[in-house]
């Protein structure tokens, strides 16, 4: 991959922005949402999460099994809130 | 790790790093934070991020403009982009809260801080899209905003480790030695550090900090939970916030608008598992002061624990039973607003013995005696 590679298209993330952040000792998932706000977008993470996951764990020397995933938030999917805000009690 | 430290400070949240950063700026570098977790893991990085200045308590209101002031240069000063927005909170005013408010506004101005009391056409003025039918009014409040709290930690902790500052992180405290009275080192799950200083900062933990020592806290943990919607477009300038509902949501620097409800019929706990009785009530409430936001997506909901004390004020300073032990906790949901000029307050205690603006009455001998609290607490 070039360092031009996009990780996160939701917030326009590339791979050296992920490498950088690893080096500045930002190697956990949940870092990395922090500092560059990589799932935090509207597909939530299944585009990226698993392409950073294989970053961390060849840059750290960790199995993909060693790096915990990011807290799940529901809805888990996008859902409009007038939804929610119609249903009674 | 470090085997002594001038001071150790519980908590990699705002109130630690950025007690650190102004440590180290004083010339004290000698510093570890210890942070069970990672940073930001607690409240700051769960907060909605608000910086308000309308308070009803002197104190409140005081350290508030103070933090203002400082977070109005604090991008340039760390050298990181903390997506400051001066937008103002609009405070919303039905009909049995007008006098309250007004008063309030007389306290707010008589301490320099351009509060004012506005009718509901001139509240939709400022928020196009608001639904004014049953509202009273509101107050206003231009220099209040909003900041990204995980971006703020960033900046304080990444430039206090530049310092010389150290951050343990994945390091729970699991006990503090105490000889004859005053603190001698903190025991880890990764070894023990000498020190004669430990700040508490460990938010809705601190009291089970301070246990360790035997100092009880007033302290009870609150879930309060908060959700973020799908970006869009600029469309709200300010935080919109009501202490009747409970309810406070702003736009983020990204176009997410994200907010959060209180819920009085919530238990003191340490959950923080998000609920469908949340996203229900808060969005209903959120729909009858602005029906458009109807339209938008629910990206995430998540949680977080307000670190709340009787009187809805922080517990600040130095400790009377324990010699070296320095609070900086118990900020009941509003401590990432005030946290620039709270953090600095304590770094001069630790440093110079004394404050450039006095926290005595914010000591946690206070709640020894009577206690008038803070009204202003949302979400």
């Amino acid at each position: 991959m070039s360092t031009k590679t996009i990780v996160c298209r939701c917030e326009d993330i590339t791979e050296e922005d992920i490498l950088k952040a690893i080096d500045r000792g930002y190697d956990t998932l949940e870092e990395i949402k922090q500092v560059l706000r990589c799932g935090m977008g509207p597909c939530q993470g299944r585009t990226c999460i698993p392409l950073i996951t294989r970053l961390i764990a060849h840059k750290t020397g960790k199995s993909v099994a060693e790096i915990n995933p990011p807290t799940a938030r529901p809805p888990l999917q996008p859902v409009p809130i007038s939804l929610f805000a119609g249903e009674e009690e | 790790m470090k085997e002594s430290a001038e001071v150790v400070i519980i908590g990699g949240g705002v109130s630690g790093c950025g007690t650190a950063y102004y440590l180290a700026k004083k010339g004290v570098t000698d510093v570890v934070i210890l942070e069970k977790n990672i940073l930001c893991n607690g409240a700051t990085g769960r907060c909605g991020g608000g910086i308000r200045q309308q308070f009803t308590t002197e104190a409140n209101i005081r350290l508030a403009m103070e933090s203002v002031s400082i977070f109005e240069h604090l991008s340039e000063e760390l050298g990181i982009d903390i997506e400051y927005d001066q937008g103002g909170y609009l405070i919303i005013a039905y009909e049995d809260e007008v006098d309250q408010f007004k008063k309030n506004v007389v306290l707010q101005n008589s301490l320099g801080l351009e509060s004012r009391f506005i009718s509901p056409e001139e509240a939709r003025e400022i928020v196009p899209n608001l639904c004014i039918d049953s509202i009273a009014g509101a107050t206003f409040c231009q220099t209040d905003g909003h900041a990204n709290p995980f971006k703020v930690v960033q900046g304080y902790s990444e430039k206090a480790q530049k310092m010389g500052v150290s951050i343990e992180k994945r390091t729970k405290v699991t006990g503090i030695t105490c000889e004859e009275g005053c603190i001698t080192a903190v025991r880890t799950t990764r070894g023990t550090i000498r020190t004669g200083t430990v700040v508490n900062a460990a938010g809705a933990y601190s009291r089970d900090i301070a246990q360790m020592v035997g100092v009880e806290l007033p302290n009870k943990p609150y879930r309060h939970e908060i959700l973020v919607t799908e970006p869009i477009e600029h469309i709200l300038d300010p935080m919109v916030i009501s202490f009747k509902t409970g309810i406070y949501f702003s736009q983020q620097e990204c176009g997410a608008i994200i907010g959060g409800i209180g819920d009085p019929e919530e238990p003191s706990s340490y959950s923080m598992k998000g609920s469908l009785r949340f996203l229900k009530r808060m969005t209903r409430t959120m729909v009858d002061l602005v029906p458009a936001f109807g339209h938008l997506n629910v990206l995430r909901q998540w949680a977080g624990l307000y670190d709340v004390t009787p009187d809805a004020q922080p517990i600040l300073g130095w400790t009377d039973e324990v010699e070296g032990f320095c609070q900086a906790n118990g900020y009941s949901g509003h401590g990432f607003m005030i946290s620039p000029k709270v953090t600095e307050l304590i770094s001069e205690l630790i440093v110079d013995g004394k404050t450039s603006m006095p926290i005595d009455d914010l000591n946690l001998a206070r709640f020894e005696g009577e206690i008038t609290g803070e009204a202003y607490v949302v979400g």
